[in-house]
């Protein structure tokens, strides 16, 4: 078992808002954890938009979404965050009190952090795979429907249908292509996102006859018991026909849900988390959430409010771990200490 | 001088058919998006998660065969944001690309059984 990891603050979430509290939390001196589902930093805006600009950050005419994420981790490198990617913060349990607040965090890959502050900076909550509206796809899923595969020997031996067109797609159909018993890749045109070595990797394995390609969408599904035996498929000339297959992956890239949030025992209002507008802290003293995830009156889901609201949490963060240190408040221009911390000289 | 912006815009009329077939006609300023018109007027169906960045795929529509033309066929941006939508036809697009013109006035537009 790995040892518990103790820390003053732990963030949940990765995208911009975490990072730049990474930066506020860092100049009052506390060091940060930094956990978020997605194996790579940036949330939405690494996710979803890397490379569309960004016109309404103060001070940058036009940064693409990827370009923003990348200065945010050049501004708080001074402060060492630590990351913990690809795990998704499962449970939160209070073992501390409201005065001195202590928090057990638990990962889905079983990683344990005490922290005496949590700030949730989930945005829209965690990305999870999307589920493509299939009528009855949810009595196969598990069994013979999958979202993304765990284990490779699960699928030996079966027939694999996989659906999509982009890195995911095809990275699973080259895989399990070796151990299949026969792979077939549905996607509704003869043209995929995914990379081009993979791709053509694909067309040389369909033409030498070592898995199918089929060009469709999946309109239902046929088995019993959750057990699937056929998928039914329409063609882009409105043909239908059927595909045998005992194992589908469909891959319909990622959307937002709230997860295990909604269970850390937090006042919610429609999956978003009520806090107040001096401190954002939660219904759970030591609790706070900055950015999209949050609401109070006039919340607008703006990168440039979360960045404030990261400012004031730090504050309040910052009184529960030194309540007995007075807090001053400092020009990162002209304070020497600040200077020192972010290891540039003002002068 | 003072002025509203959007006061003297001219305006096409958009018609929403849902998947029951009822119609819902609004109005759209010229140069806005299909899907600012259907939000704007709650028009049940277009979800618009990104808000039109063309990077969710969930305020998907049919163009009526009759104004295929018109509409336009989707850049590849858009093809390669269609292939997460669910049930994508010949006449799929996204309504956040399509740009209200004069020629669009009175377009016709089926919003899906459900978005992805
Ligand atoms: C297409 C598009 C265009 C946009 N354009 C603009 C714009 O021009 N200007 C602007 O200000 N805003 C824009 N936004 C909104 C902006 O991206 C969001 O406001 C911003 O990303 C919110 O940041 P965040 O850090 O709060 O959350 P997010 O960026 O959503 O990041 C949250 C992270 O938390 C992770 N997470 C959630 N729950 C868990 C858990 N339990 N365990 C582990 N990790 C978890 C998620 O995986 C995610 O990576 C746009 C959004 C989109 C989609
Ligand atoms: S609103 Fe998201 S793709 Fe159109």
């Amino acid at each position: 078992m790995t040892p518990t990891i103790s820390t003053d603050a732990l963030i949940v979430g990765a995208g911009p808002v975490g990072l730049f509290a990474v930066f506020e939390l860092g100049l009052l001196d506390i060091k940060t954890h930094l956990v978020d589902i997605l194996p790579k930093i940036g949330g939405q805006c690494a996710e979803l938009y890397p490379e569309k600009p960004i016109y309404d950050i103060p001070g940058f005419p036009s940064v693409t979404g990827q370009g923003l994420i990348d200065n945010l981790l050049k501004q708080i490198e001074p402060f060492h965050p630590e990351f913990h990617l690809s795990e998704m913060v499962a449970s939160v349990e209070s073992i501390g009190s409201a005065e001195a607040p202590l928090f057990r965090v638990i990962t889905d890959a079983g990683t344990v952090f005490e922290t005496k502050t949590l700030v949730i900076a989930a945005g829209g909550g965690s990305f999870q795979p999307k589920k493509p509206p299939i009528p009855g796809i949810e009595t196969y899923e598990e069994k013979s429907v999958f979202y993304a595969v765990r284990r490779m020997e699960d699928l030996r031996d079966r027939d694999v249908l996989i659906v999509g067109g982009g890195d995911s797609a095809l990275d699973w159909t080259l895989n399990l292509q070796k151990v299949a018993r026969r792979v077939t890749l549905m996607h509704r045109r003869d043209e995929f996102r995914a990379a081009p070595h993979s791709v053509e990797q694909m067309r040389a394995l369909v033409a030498g006859d070592q898995m199918d390609l089929r060009i469709g969408q999946v309109t239902g599904l046929g088995g019993e018991g959750g057990r699937l035996s056929r998928a039914i498929c329409r063609g882009n000339d409105g043909s239908e026909f059927e595909i045998v297959c005992d194992a589908m992956l469909p891959f319909f890239g990622l959307t937002m849900k709230l997860g295990p949030i909604a269970d850390w025992g937090l006042a919610l209002d429609e999956n978003l988390v009520p806090v107040d507008t001096e401190k954002f802290e939660t219904s759970t003293p030591g609790i706070f959430a900055i950015g999209d995830i949050n609401t109070y009156p006039g919340k607008l889901k703006l990168i440039l409010s979360g960045f404030h609201e990261g400012a004031l949490a730090a504050q309040k963060v910052f009184r529960y771990i030194n309540p007995d240190k007075r807090l001053t408040f400092q020009y990162t221009t002209s304070s020497s200490s600040l200077q020192k911390k972010l290891g540039v000289s003002g002068t | 001088m003072l002025r509203v912006i959007g006061n003297e815009d001219t305006m096409a009329k958009l018609q929403f058919v849902d998947f029951g077939g009822m119609v819902r006609t609004v109005e759209a300023a010229v140069g806005s998006t299909a899907m600012e018109a259907a939000i704007k007027n709650g028009i049940p169906g277009i979800e618009a998660e990104c808000g039109g960045a063309c990077a969710c795929a969930t305020c998907h529509v049919y163009v009526d065969d009759a104004w295929q033309t018109a509409v336009g066929a989707p850049t590849a941006m858009e093809e390669d944001m269609l292939d997460f939508a669910y049930d994508v036809r010949p006449n799929s697009r996204l309504s956040c690309q399509i740009k209200i013109t004069d020629q669009l006035d009175g377009v016709i537009l089926h919003t899906p059984e459900r978005q992805a």
